[in-house]
C-alpha cells in the first residue's frame, strides 16, 4: 500500500530511487539541474581540489552569469573569463553568458525546469523554479563542486507547509505584497526547513510569474522550497519552451503535513518589508510620505513583462521626481525585447527611468546603483538587509512594482492605488 | 574528538549572512584569511580584531539566514570561531557551516543561558557543553556530518573517499 506523499516527498523519492520517504530522512539525490553562476569561478577552485578531472556530466551544470555583469572591475573580468575556460575545458553544454539575464529567470525560460524536476542551485533563490512544480533548494560552493564531480549531494526530507490562500486581489495589490505580508505574518524563521506548498483558488489563479514571486521569496521565511503544484497554466508557460512530456507530480490529498495555514487576500493592502529586515512588514499607509533617493524595479523576484507593465503602468503620464534615481532591469534578455517592443520601455524612459541591462544589478550591492550613507532605496528585490545594497548606512524598503514606481514619481514612499485610480 | 574552548560571542535572533559576510566582497575576495578580516562587520565591528581561536558564537533564532553565501561560514571559521551554539539555523547556512567542519549546535537551552565573554568547552563526541551556566547536553551529530568534520569539511572528505574508491 504507498504511503500518502506530498509534491517534495515524491520528487525526491524518485530522484533517490525509493518507493517513498518521510521528514527528516536523509536521502542521496542527483539533480536534474545543478545552476551555478558567477560563483562558477570559485566553484571550479574547489572542484580542483578534489582530484576530478572532468565533471560527471556535461549536460546537467546550467551556468548563468549575472551577478556583476558586464564586469564592474578587473577582478570580476577575471572570474567570468575564468569561468568561459573552464566551460570550454569541460564542454558545459548550457552557459548563458554576460547579457542573457538572470540565472533565475534565464533557468525556466530556456527550458531547464519540468514539473517533478530536481533542481539544485548555489544561489538561495534557486526556490523561484518550484513555481513549476518541481523541488527546487539552494546548496553552498562546496556542495556544488561535489555536484559537478560526483552526480550526487546528501538532502534531509523536510517537512511540508501548506499556505492556502482564497479571495481575489483587489486593484493595486499583487502577489508581491502577499508574500510580504505572509513573510511579515510568519517571521523570517516561520517557514524554517520547510517545504513550502501553495495552494487554493487564488493561486490557481495566479500566472507564472506571480508563482514564480511567492516561490522566489519563500526562502525569507526560512523554506527550504516553495512549491506551487503544476496545472494547466504551467503546462502552456513550458509547452514552447521544453521537449517531451510534462507530467506533474501533484500532493496525495492525505498526505500529512506539518501544518496549513490559511489567508484570505480580498482585504489585502500594499505591503512594504521596512529596514532592515525582510519580515518587518507594514501596510504601504505607514511608510507613505518616507523620503527615497533611489528606486529599483528589476531583479528575479520582480524584473519579469508582467512586473515592468504593472510599473510602466503607473508612470504612464508622470515623472520620476526630481532626486530620485529609477532603475528598471528587465530580468532577461528576451523580456527586454518584448518589454521594448510593446512600448514599455519606452513609456518608462519618457517618465524618466534608467534602463539596465538584464542582471541582478544594485540588488546585492556590487554594482550599477549602490546606495551611500543616508539613502533611502525603495526595491522589488526580496533582501534589505544592513548593507545589502553596499552600504551599511543605507536604508532599503522593500515592494511590488507598483508601489516602487508610484514612490519613484511621487520622491516618496506612496501608495500604487491612489496613482492607479486616476 | 575534538574538545573546543574559548569565550562566547553573544549575539541574537536572525543573523543574517549581509551582516556575517557582505555581498560587495562576494566577487572580490577569494582568500579566505582574507575574508575573516571582514568576519561580522556590519554587526559588530569590534569582533575580528578580538577573537581568538576557539571562540563560541551563541546566538538565537535563525543563525546564518538569507544568502546561501558560503563564505559566511568560511570566514568565521577563518577568523578562529570553534563552533556556533544557536537556538535554530538557516538550513543552507547550516549545511555550509559543516562544509567548512565548523560545528554548528543547535541547542537551544544553552543558546539562551550562556553569557558573552564567558569561558566554554564543547564536546562533540560526548555531546555536552560545560559552562558557568552549567552543563548542556546535545544529540550526537549524525555519523556521516562527524566524517565531514573530522576531515576538515566537505571538499577534503570527498577527495579522499574518491581517491579510496580510485585505488580498489
Amino acid at each position: 500500500m504507498p504511503i500518502p506523499q506530498t509534491i517534495s516527498q515524491k520528487i525526491l523519492a524518485r530522484n533517490a530511487g525509493l518507493e517513498d520517504v518521510s521528514p527528516g530522512q536523509i536521502v542521496t539525490v542527483s539533480p536534474d539541474v545543478i545552476l551555478t553562476h558567477d560563483n562558477s569561478a570559485a566553484i571550479s577552485g574547489k572542484f580542483a581540489q578534489l582530484g576530478v578531472d572532468r565533471v560527471w556530466d556535461a549536460e546537467r551544470p546550467v551556468i548563468v552569469l549575472d551577478h556583476v555583469v558586464p564586469a564592474a572591475n578587473e577582478k570580476t573580468a577575471g572570474n567570468h573569463q575564468t569561468i568561459r575556460d573552464f566551460v570550454d575545458r569541460q564542454g558545459i553544454r548550457h552557459f548563458y553568458d554576460v547579457g542573457v539575464g538572470i540565472c533565475h529567470q534565464v533557468v525556466p525560460e530556456r527550458g531547464h525546469v519540468l514539473p517533478g524536476s530536481l533542481v539544485l542551485g548555489s544561489d538561495s533563490h534557486t526556490t523561484t523554479y518550484g513555481a513549476f512544480g518541481a523541488f527546487a533548494a539552494g546548496i553552498g560552493r562546496s556542495e556544488a563542486a561535489v555536484v559537478w564531480a560526483t552526480g550526487t549531494i546528501w538532502l534531509m526530507v523536510p517537512e511540508t507547509m501548506v499556505i492556502e490562500i482564497d479571495g481575489t486581489f483587489s486593484a493595486g495589490v499583487y502577489p508581491k505584497d502577499l508574500i510580504l505580508y505572509i513573510i511579515g505574518q510568519l517571521g523570517a524563521d516561520g517557514a524554517l526547513y520547510k517545504a513550502v506548498e501553495f495552494r487554493g483558488p487564488a493561486i490557481a489563479e495566479l500566472d507564472i510569474s506571480g508563482r514564480m514571486t511567492l516561490c522566489n521569496m519563500s526562502v525569507e521565511m526560512g523554506a527550504k522550497a516553495g512549491i506551487v503544484a503544476a496545472d494547466e497554466r504551467t503546462m502552456e508557460w513550458l509547452r514552447d519552451r521544453v521537449e517531451g512530456p510534462l507530467e506533474p507530480v501533484i500532493s496525495d490529498p492525505d498526505a500529512p503535513v506539518e501544518r496549513t495555514i490559511r489567508y484570505d487576500i480580498g482585504e489585502l493592502e500594499p505591503q512594504v518589508a521596512c529596514p532592515h529586515t525582510v519580515d518587518n512588514v507594514a501596510p504601504v499607509g505607514e511608510v507613505a510620505g518616507t523620503r527615497i533617493h533611489q528606486a529599483l524595479v528589476g531583479t528575479c523576484t520582480n524584473g519579469r513583462l508582467d512586473d515592468l507593465r504593472q510599473a510602466a503602468q503607473v508612470l504612464r503620464g508622470s515623472s520620476v521626481a526630481p532626486g530620485v534615481r529609477l532603475l528598471v532591469l528587465p530580468a532577461s534578455a528576451q523580456i527586454y525585447r518584448q518589454a521594448m517592443a510593446e512600448g514599455i520601455l519606452e513609456t518608462l524612459a519618457a517618465a524618466g527611468a534608467i534602463i539596465l541591462n538584464p542582471g541582478c544589478g544594485p540588488c546585492l550591492g556590487a554594482h550599477e546603483g549602490v546606495l551611500a550613507p543616508g539613502e533611502v532605496c525603495i526595491s522589488t528585490a526580496n533582501r534589505n538587509f544592513k548593507g545589502r545594497m553596499g552600504c551599511k548606512e543605507a536604508s532599503v524598503y522593500l515592494a511590488s512594482p507598483a508601489t516602487v514606481a508610484a514612490s519613484a514619481a511621487a520622491g516618496t514612499i506612496a501608495d500604487p492605488r491612489d496613482r492607479l485610480a486616476h | 574528538m575534538r574538545s573546543i574552548r574559548g569565550n562566547v560571542w553573544k549575539y541574537g535572533d536572525d543573523v543574517n549572512t549581509d551582516v556575517i559576510f557582505p555581498g560587495k566582497y562576494t566577487y572580490t575576495i577569494s582568500d579566505p584569511e582574507e575574508m575573516a578580516r571582514h568576519a561580522l562587520e556590519d554587526l559588530d565591528p569590534d569582533f575580528v580584531g578580538r577573537v581568538q581561536p576557539g571562540d563560541i558564537i551563541v546566538a538565537g533564532k535563525n543563525f546564518g539566514c538569507g544568502s546561501s553565501r558560503e563564505q559566511a561560514a568560511t570566514c568565521l571559521k577563518y577568523a578562529g570561531v570553534g563552533a556556533i551554539i544557536a537556538v535554530s539555523f538557516a538550513r543552507i547556512f547550516y549545511r555550509n557551516a559543516i562544509n567548512q567542519g565548523l560545528p554548528a549546535l543547535s541547542v537551544p537551552e544553552a543558546a539562551g543561558a550562556l553569557k558573552a565573554g564567558q569561558e566554554v568547552t564543547v564536546d562533540l563526541s560526548a555531546g555536552e557543553i560545560t559552562s558557568p551556566e552549567g552543563t548542556f547536553s546535545f544529540p550526537p551529530l549524525p555519523e556521516f556530518v562527524m566524517g565531514i568534520m573530522e576531515d576538515g569539511g566537505l571538499i577534503p572528505h570527498v577527495k579522499k573517499s574518491l581517491a579510496e574508491k580510485g585505488a580498489g
